[in-house]
């Protein structure tokens, strides 16, 4: 199965709705509730990433037996420095963005604590692609 | 309003909610912006306290309604809402 979620820049009042939708999907399907609660937390980390750096971006979901894979390619800033970028507390949000209680630099961190295989492919002034896979282990964490 | 926690939450950053908070809890936050909604939603909170006096609007009153996540409104500061309720019995998420 997979789903693709269109996500815009910027577009705070519909940010979260694909990863709800995700959510919904990976219950309806069975997955095991430690592999969905990694994957809303990958997947929405993701689309609010695209919506605050990025100018619009596709979230994509597949659901495997034995793993969910998220894809999150946008076209947007890129990202210069992706080690700079995995540390915790960094973050290049802008001021108006960290009053809405995002921009704390937890979002690729918490990406990459979730997933069990991580890649991220970025260029500059182009965009960036995120693939994220979780496992869906049947004996939980 | 009849609805049962089993743990509190307490936080005004949207990532950290998401990640360290558990199904059922009582979420008190100071954010009052929409996305505290869906990330409850996410997290299956079953109600929001608003601190500091944070009263939320209409268009987040009405994404809540829809999402039947029960909205409460607080004066008291996030610490002392957090410490009245651990005094009463309820306990970390």
């Amino acid at each position: 199965m997979n789903m693709e979620f269109n996500v815009r820049g910027m577009d705070f009042t519909r940010a979260g709705e694909a990863s709800a939708k995700i959510k919904k999907a990976l219950q309806l399907v069975g997955m095991e509730v430690s592999t969905i609660r990694k994957a809303v937390i990958v997947a929405y980390e993701a689309e609010l990433n695209i919506v605050i750096h990025a100018r619009q971006g596709i979230l994509t979901l597949f659901v495997h037996p034995d793993r969910v894979e998220i894809i999150a390619e946008d076209e947007g800033p890129g990202i210069p420095d992706i080690a700079l970028a995995m540390q915790e507390g960094y973050s290049t949000a802008p001021p108006h963005v960290r009053e809405m209680g995002f921009g704390a630099g937890m979002g690729l961190p918490n990406i990459k604590r979730c997933s069990d295989h991580l890649d991220i492919d970025s260029r500059v002034n182009s965009g960036t692609r995120l693939k994220a896979t979780i496992f869906n282990n049947i004996n939980g964490e | 309003m009849d609805t049962e926690v089993n743990a509190g939450f307490g936080c005004d950053l949207i990532s950290d909610s998401l990640c360290f908070s558990r199904p059922d809890c009582l979420l008190l936050t100071g954010l009052t912006n929409i996305q505290i909604i869906r990330v409850a939603d996410m997290i299956e909170a079953r109600a929001i306290v608003f601190v500091r006096g944070k009263k939320p609007g209409q268009d987040i009153i009405t994404l809540a309604r829809e999402k039947n996540l029960p909205l409460l409104v607080t004066r008291r500061f996030l610490f002392e809402s957090c410490g009245l309720l651990y005094q009463h019995g309820l306990r970390s998420s």
